[in-house]
């Protein structure tokens, strides 16, 4: 939006255009901010994201301390809020552990399939012909597969484990932000502004990453967003199959897959919390992505 | 529409021979020998030697691949190490036990779903809306086996209705035709049996039909205001039609599209969320099996129930897509 001096006797007319000059990231908060959901979703995330970074360094895991074996499986009280488990162990500090393998492993997965994505996305519209045949084509088989199949075959064959898990969400979800790369290129090619860029010379790559790319930022971090809500679910699944995260080791969909052993006993302490860990994460990440699609679609922008 | 319908036939074909290299590939990927990795370490060498025969490892690469791509097109997915059956005839074992929580889980979806997304959008703003719209947020954001978990706690642990998982009762017996049981038990006259696997089916198919029922619900109502504001629909008001008529005859028939792209979506996630929910209920399924032979380190079972659940994939989206030409001309004359 354009400034006009405030001496301006333009204003008289027009007064809506005195308001102070934002740019579209400052404008796109503003109106995030102003969404209840949203602002729901942001303090969930920001709470597991504290939970994540704080609590490694605060008080690293140690599987010989944590185990108690003469307070197994106790029920919720004041010295264990949300109970302790099979070995004694407190399901609360569980958790809050575990939140480092879910959001690390969501984030990390879906900062790689964006990197690798994008990047094929916006080679694959760039260059068009066989490349953009070929590029596609790997694309569609990849999602021929449902998506925590493919996973769980990957990690399968690789094995088991955290990093793994991570590797193999994260090689399911990258057609999804080379499609978005790639429309957003198909769609801007033949605009002026590139064929101007074009024109003064200015060298392919830097017309793909310094003009077109950054019109495909906020239809990525949308899907991004709502990406490590289903990262984090896969991750859970992956877990509770035994094929994430190892024990000793607390993970979320790992805790819940030991509270099976614990159902017919009666103990739901093991089996509520964790679940309701991976619950209000997924929901957190889910509420922001929404919150960021409505904040950054242009179609939504009349203030 | 023919000519719509051979496009998208034609199209489908490299994708397969594509997923067919991919999963065949896997086991290839596999650092180590695969025969080793199966057997273990203190496998005999004339037991490596036999795998690796059985896997045709001994041949040249490409030839390996000919002949797996000639036999999975004659229906031979290759033949399981441990217990020497042939997958395809164990996939069509325990595939209809899949199809029927499959199916009944969508049932469970589009029941709840529909009709709540369509009284969500004609009461927008109302307390059922905030209310069910609230339970379809949480519920996608929900593990599916962690809500399958806590319904067998709560019905089977705590008020003791329902089974904790299986088809059947344990020590019940039934020679099934079709293995789906809920058909089988129905038309041979077993009305005792008919309401038993009733009964086991009840839990996992809410537990798998949860998400695509928030997903639908969602959809229906987005899609319905969308349609409801239209001028149409004033014109339908204006006429003086009865409300009932004018959501059910002109706004519903109008909402259908994305609902039914969406439904068609799900197909996936119901594929991937048998998996888990087949693991949570003891459910004889293929999604089970898979997950056993991965522990059991038995790679052509891996393999094959992934190419065929791929290809099942892959062909339900296309009937989704054709199906949806068929409904809205449009696309087919893109």
């Amino acid at each position: 939006m354009s400034t006009i001096p405030l001496t301006s006797d333009k204003l008289k007319f027009v007064p809506v255009l005195a308001r102070p000059a934002r740019s579209l990231w400052r404008d796109a908060w503003h109106r995030l901010i102003a969404n209840r959901l949203a602002r729901l979703g942001i303090a969930i995330v920001v709470f597991f994201l504290f939970l994540a970074i704080v609590i490694p360094f605060a008080s690293p895991y140690n599987a010989k301390i944590d185990s108690d074996l003469a307070n197994q499986l106790l029920e919720p009280s004041l010295q264990h809020l949300m109970g302790t488990d099979e070995q004694g162990r407190d399901v609360m500090v569980r958790i809050a552990h575990g939140a480092q393998a879910s959001l690390g492993v969501g984030l990390g997965a879906v900062s790689l399939a964006v990197v690798i994505g994008t990047l094929l996305g916006l080679i694959s519209g760039f260059a068009g012909k066989s490349v953009d045949l070929f590029i596609m084509f790997l694309m569609d088989i990849l999602l021929a597969f449902p998506g925590l199949l493919l996973a769980i075959a990957v990690v399968a064959l690789i094995g088991p484990g955290l990093f793994n898990s991570m590797l193999a969400i994260s090689v399911v979800s990258i057609p999804v932000y080379a499609r978005i790369a790639r429309s957003t290129v198909l769609s801007l090619k033949e605009q002026e502004f590139v064929t101007a860029a074009r024109c003064v010379g200015v060298r392919s790559s830097h017309i793909l990453f310094r003009h077109v790319f950054p019109n495909s930022l906020s239809p990525i971090l949308v899907q991004g967003t709502l990406g490590i809500a289903t990262a984090i679910l896969e991750i859970a699944a992956l877990g509770f199959l035994g094929l994430g995260q190892q024990p000793p080791y607390p993970e979320w969909g790992a805790m819940l897959a030991d509270s099976v052993k614990y159902l017919t006993s009666g103990a739901w302490w093991v089996l509520l919390f964790p679940g309701f860990a991976i619950m209000l994460t997924v929901l957190g990440f889910n509420l922001l992505g929404d919150g960021l699609r409505d904040a950054l679609d242009p179609r939504l922008r009349v203030d | 529409m023919l000519r719509y319908v051979i496009k998208r036939f034609l199209t489908v074909i490299p994708v397969l021979v594509g997923v067919s290299m991919l999963v065949f590939s896997f086991v290839r990927m596999v650092p180590g020998d695969p025969a080793t990795i199966m057997l273990g370490e203190r496998a005999t060498a004339e037991n490596i030697a036999r795998v690796r025969e059985q896997l045709g490892l001994t041949k040249p690469i490409y030839e390996q691949y000919w002949i797996f791509l000639s036999n999975a097109l004659q229906g031979n997915l290759g033949t399981s190490v441990l217990r020497q059956e042939p997958v395809t005839e164990e996939i069509v074992r325990r595939f209809p036990a899949t199809i029927e929580l499959t199916l009944a889980a969508i049932l469970v979806a589009l029941v709840v779903g529909i009709p709540a997304g369509i009284i969500s959008a004609i009461r927008r703003g109302s307390w059922f809306d905030t209310f069910s719209m609230l339970i379809a947020l949480t519920g996608v954001s929900m593990p599916i086996f962690w809500l399958g978990l806590m319904l067998v706690f709560l019905f089977s642990v705590v008020l003791h209705v329902l089974p904790t998982g299986g088809r059947l009762d344990s020590g019940t017996s039934f020679a099934a035709t079709t293995n789906l049981l809920v058909l089988d038990t129905l038309l041979s006259g077993h009305v005792d049996l008919f309401f038993q696997s009733l009964r086991h089916l009840c839990l996992p198919a809410i537990a798998l039909g949860t998400i695509p029922m928030a997903i639908i619900a969602r959809m229906t109502r987005s899609s319905m205001l969308e349609v409801l504001s239209a001028d149409y629909i004033r014109t339908a008001h204006a006429k003086g039609l009865k409300e009932r008529a004018v959501v059910i005859r002109h706004a519903l028939r109008n909402a259908w599209l994305p609902v039914i792209t969406v439904v068609g979506l799900q197909v996936g996630r119901l594929l991937s969320g048998a998996i888990l929910t087949e693991t949570v209920f003891s459910w004889p399924g293929i999604g089970r099996w898979l997950v056993d032979a991965i522990f059991s380190r038995d790679f052509p079972i891996v393999q094959g129930v992934t190419l065929f659940i791929a290809i099942i994939f892959v062909g339900v989206n296309l009937i989704v897509d054709i199906l949806y030409a068929f409904v809205d001309p449009r696309i087919r004359f893109e």
